[in-house]
């Protein structure tokens, strides 16, 4: 196994592109070291990203927008008071994950490489249609993050590609997102369903929303008919019930260790009703 | 000796709560745990195991592995001992599969290379071939006619002819005529109960690094309960002579009884002779819940019969656990105490122990009590709910007390069942008012408590000071509670008494720490060791003074004359006579062994309200109380603790702790991710109230408080689940899929 530790873009680009077998990024390393501690995985190569200049930077967009380098810990989104305010449900989602510990050294962009159906903060980032750059072989291009995961343990960057920013939109006026997971104990646990909303208002209307879930299926989903069921709506119980048996209907979960099929596709319904409620009354704060 | 009833005395040490010795070396990181022990030209050992739930070994092909340079010794099971029998072999072919692995992680062959890395990877270079047979892995089927057998010819005398071979010991107590008794009942309910395999959840992994020469001298240090058995053990199992095994134990980072056997140590010591170096063994996460034991899984049917005021008029409890692929299963205490807190007239328990393709069962706790009090609360709870009667007066109207004969046969001495439940009738948290979707849960639970070997020695230093060795390891603080018990019997300061856990070279035969035992019998061998000092001090002042050893007697830390007639000499201090030991007589020291006979029986009663969320299922205990009888608490502190944690598994046992199996017999959640503790927010402040009858069978009335502690919860918690969910819940875990789907029945029902 190669350890390199690139001070560019280009130079980690090289080196992915060059190696002969299995690749990991390392940023915190709170999946890529547990995987290969624990013998689930060994790559033949590790690039560690944290010298190359960006990856460790938080900044404001002039647009009012915000990017966030692919390997800024999880911890240090919630320091900023302006992106707390702007997306209180992406920041409440990745202060989930783990332990003070854990987020002071897990990235953002991680959780979302990592493919797995139950990260916490990618349904916060479908639903904020937060997007990618990438970097790879072929230059630059810029992806929403919902084409990054295909699969568990899977996603969709080619050969020598990397992921360098997050960036989340401009917000607008009265507009909220919210995150909540199920999970059996009260932390230091892995969603057994997730589920996020963002939402903006129109007085006390909802104008536009977007609803994603996680681990109900074998990624992280985006659910527009739950999203459909809010808009226009006073978050009145028809509109809940049918955005939460619009949540429901989009569950293709599994049975395992974690949940069942029927609890899964259950408390997701539960979780999207709760959820939107909590965004909503955020935005008529704003 | 002072066997035959507790002093009444004003305590001086006893009863306060002192810094314990060890609590700096352990916030400080200085204490030495299992992993902490190094050796010159120490290799490290790494164990292979079994992916198959049930196969026969075809092939074991170390050749490959063997000629890796970082490869110092291979040990597979023809390394071992040959022609042992009954547990010993069971233990034998637990630590090292024979010709077939019987769980998924049983041990199938070792090697010992120079480096942790080394030994993992050289694991990979080892192809065993297997051929798969069937498997069960839960009790009933495996009791079923059909059923795969793991093992023929293992049942013994106890089971009847015809039944599966897989069902290996029965047991049966009670007494009176239960038909008769239910035929008096204005109310009889029968259930059917379910309980997974917990695990213990120590903290450490276990940890050993052995030594053993081709002379067969050997030594083994190790993370354990009880060394001395654990020289016993692997003395046989590698063939060696006990004496020339010396074992000394390191600190432990728990055990709740799962330390009570031994899964690395033998394949250390015969890893270490065949590279004749030293080898250390430290159990990765996933090992622990694969390959040492964790409690039996339980299926259970109780039948009570009520009259309408609440009196008990019959019970009945059928009690059958699998313990994993070898006969172990604690039904039989399962059977006995389930109904052991009630003086019934009409009462019988049946107990099967069964064999599944599972890692053999190691003691939790109370072994078997938690399961059956579950069982049995839940039904009393139920007839409470439906006639309307109270929980607290029900229990106190049944409760045993003093002269009682209990469910499992003999008479109780004087115990402390009623004034648990009269102190939790009292409690403020029995009468606090619930809030919507909380419910509450009462249940009172037993345990036996034991004795077993003890040998205890006692030395003065000159200047004073005193050394006591003991010999069973300090799993809950109980080398405060030795210095607490010398210091008050010799009548000096707490902080003149250090406590050692002295390796199997230093002392006899002490029984492992369990069974609750460490307090009463290692205190018991102390005060008498104590004693034993303080007769040897009286005689060097009756000698100094020139009267009879008789005209002395020692009172606060001091020999004095016994009156007049003694003489008039000023009082000698033990400081003063001891240092003056040599030229007087030589070393003073004081010693005891036995096997005590007096290990006070212990029952608690816990209240517990909880609250569910009627949409996910999600269950939180919101408040807790432990009420339970602790004959003296020596250090009180520790007795809280001990109520504590046995409250804080039970929580843990009760909502989210399960061994998960899948369809391919192979464990699922092997780690603490999803096998789940709780963690410190999901657990309210449990509260504690001590009682205090004293147990007759020890000098100051200690009662073992380790394991009584973690009986009530199944049931209590059940209860207020029950209670705040409208439905009765019979298996456990009830963790939010299995408690939604009964409140979502229940609501269609």
């Amino acid at each position: 196994m190669d350890y390199v530790a690139p001070a560019t873009i280009s130079e980690a680009v090289g080196s992915a592109h060059a190696a002969s077998g299995s690749v990991r990024f390392l940023a915190g390393g709170t999946d890529v070291l547990v995987q290969l501690r624990s013998g689930m995985h060994t790559p033949d190569i590790i690039i560690d990203v944290k010298n190359i200049p960006g990856m460790l930077d938080v900044a404001r967009n002039n647009d009012g927008g915000w990017t966030i380098g692919a390997a800024v810990p999880g911890i240090r989104i919630g320091e900023v008071a302006e992106l707390r305010s702007d997306w209180p449900g992406v920041v409440e989602a990745m202060e989930l994950i783990g332990s003070t510990q854990i987020q002071g050294r897990a990235s953002l962009i991680g959780n979302l490489c990592n493919g797995s159906p139950a990260a916490d903060v990618v349904p916060a980032l479908f639903a904020a249609a937060a997007r990618v750059s990438i970097a790879g072989p072929q230059g630059e291009r810029e992806v929403g993050v919902s084409e990054i995961p295909v699969g568990p343990g899977r996603n969709s960057l080619a050969k020598g590609e990397i992921i360098t920013a997050l960036h989340l939109p401009p917000r607008r006026a009265a507009a909220a997102d919210a995150y909540l997971r199920f999970i059996p104990r009260t932390e230091m646990d892995i969603a057994v369903v997730g589920c996020a909303v963002n939402l903006s208002l129109n007085g006390d209307r909802v104008a536009e929303a977007s609803v994603a879930l996680g681990a109900v299926a074998p990624t992280v989903l985006s659910v527009p008919e739950a999203a459909a069921a809010l808009v226009g709506s006073q978050m009145d119980s028809p509109a809940l019930d049918r955005m939460s048996a619009a949540c429901s209907a989009a569950c293709r979960p599994i049975d395992d260790k974690r949940g069942t099929v029927e609890f899964r596709t259950d408390v997701a319904g539960v979780l999207g009703r709760r959820a939107a409620v909590i965004a909503y009354n955020r935005a008529g704060r704003e | 000796m002072a066997l035959d009833g507790a002093e009444i005395r004003d305590f001086r040490v006893v009863g306060t709560r002192p810094v314990r010795p060890d609590g700096v070396d352990k916030v400080t990181g200085r204490a030495r745990f299992g992993a902490d022990a190094y050796a010159p030209g120490m290799l490290h050992g790494a164990i292979l195991r079994s992916p198959h739930p049930h196969a026969r070994i075809v092939s074991i092909d170390t050749s490959r592995a063997a000629a890796d340079p970082t490869v110092k010794a291979i040990v597979t099971r023809a390394d071992f001992a040959e022609g042992l029998e009954d547990e010993d072999w069971n233990i034998l072919e637990n630590v090292m599969a024979g010709d077939r692995v019987l769980y998924d992680g049983h041990a199938v062959a070792a090697v010992a290379a120079t480096s942790a890395l080394a030994a993992r990877d050289a694991l990979r270079l080892i192809e065993v071939r297997y051929e798969q047979l069937p498997f069960v892995t839960d009790v009933d089927e495996a009791m079923k006619p059909g059923a795969p057998v793991i093992r023929e010819g293992a049942a013994d005398e106890t089971v009847p002819e015809g039944m599966h071979p897989n069902i290996v010991r029965f047991h049966e107590n009670g007494h009176g005529d239960v038909e008769a008794g239910f035929a008096q009942a204005d109310l009889t309910v029968e259930r059917s109960f379910r309980t997974e395999a917990t695990h213990q959840g120590y903290i450490e992994p276990h940890a050993c690094l052995a030594q053993l020469g081709p002379d067969g001298k050997g030594e083994l240090w190790c993370c354990t309960q009880g060394h001395f058995a654990a020289a016993r053990v692997c003395a046989k199992l590698v063939a060696i002579d006990a004496s020339q095994l010396r074992v000394t134990a390191s600190e432990i980072g728990g055990g709740f009884g799962g330390k009570t056997t031994v899964f690395i140590e033998p394949v250390a010591l015969a890893l270490s002779r065949k590279a004749n170096r030293p080898v250390k063994i430290v159990m990765g996460r996933e090992e622990v819940f694969r390959a040492t034991g964790p409690t039996s899984s339980a299926s259970m049917d109780v039948r009570i019969g009520m009259r309408r005021d609440g009196k008990i008029t019959a019970a009945q409890g059928e009690f059958r656990l699998q313990g994993g692929a070898f006969p172990s299963a604690p039904m039989e205490f399962a059977a006995m105490c389930a109904f052991a807190p009630y003086d019934l007239e009409n009462v019988k328990s049946v107990g099967w122990d069964v064999m599944c393709n599972r890692p053999k069962q190691a003691a939790y706790r109370a072994p078997g009590s938690p399961m059956g009090a579950f069982a049995v609360e839940s039904v009393i709870d139920e007839l409470c709910n439906s006639l309307g009667l109270d929980p607290i007066e029900v229990r106190l109207m049944n409760a045993a007390k003093e002269g009682a004969r209990a469910a499992f046969g003999p008479k109780y001495r004087r115990i402390g069942l009623i004034e648990t439940l009269e102190a939790a009738k009292a409690h403020p948290h029995f009468t606090a008012p619930l809030e919507p979707g909380q419910g509450r849960g009462i249940s009172c639970g037993f345990w036996f408590n034991h004795s077993g070997e003890t040998s205890v020695s006692l030395a003065l230093s000159y200047d004073g000071t005193v050394s006591l060795s003991v010999g069973t390891p300090d799993i809950g603080g109980s080398r405060a509670s030795m210095c607490q018990m010398a210091a008050e019997e010799l009548g000096i300061p707490y902080e003149n008494v250090r406590t050692t856990v002295a390796d199997t070279g230093s002392l006899g035969y002490n029984d492992i720490s369990h069974g609750s035992r460490v307090t009463y019998a290692s205190g018991l061998a102390t005060i008498e060791a104590a004693r034993d000092t303080i007769d040897k001090l009286c005689h060097r002042a009756a000698q100094q003074w020139g009267i009879d050893r008789e005209a002395v007697y020692w009172q606060d830390g001091h020999a004095k004359p016994s009156g007049p007639n003694a003489g008039e000499f000023e009082p000698l201090s033990l400081a003063e006579i001891a240092s003056n030991m040599g030229a007087t007589g030589g070393p003073i020291a004081g010693h005891f062994e036995i096997t005590p006979q007096g290990a006070g029986v212990s029952f608690a009663t816990h209240i517990v309200d909880a609250e569910v969320d009627r949409e996910t299922g999600a269950a939180k205990v919101t408040r807790y109380t432990v009420v339970q009888d602790a004959g003296k608490a020596i250090h009180p502190s520790y007795v809280e603790g001990q109520f504590q944690g046995g409250a804080a598994q039970g929580i843990g046992w009760a909502l989210n702790e399960e061994y998960v199996y899948g369809e391919d017999g192979r464990l699922q959640n092997p780690g603490f991710l999803d096998y789940r503790v709780p963690v410190a927010s999901d657990l309210p402040f449990i509260d504690t109230v001590i009682v205090e009858v004293p147990n007759p069978g020890h000098p100051y009335g200690v009662r073992g408080v380790g394991e009584t502690s973690i009986c009530p919860p199944l049931a209590a918690i059940a209860n207020a689940v029950s209670n705040a969910a409208d439905v009765r819940m019979t298996h456990l875990p009830m963790s939010p899929p299995r408690l939604l789907k009964a409140i979502q029945e229940n609501a269609v029902g």
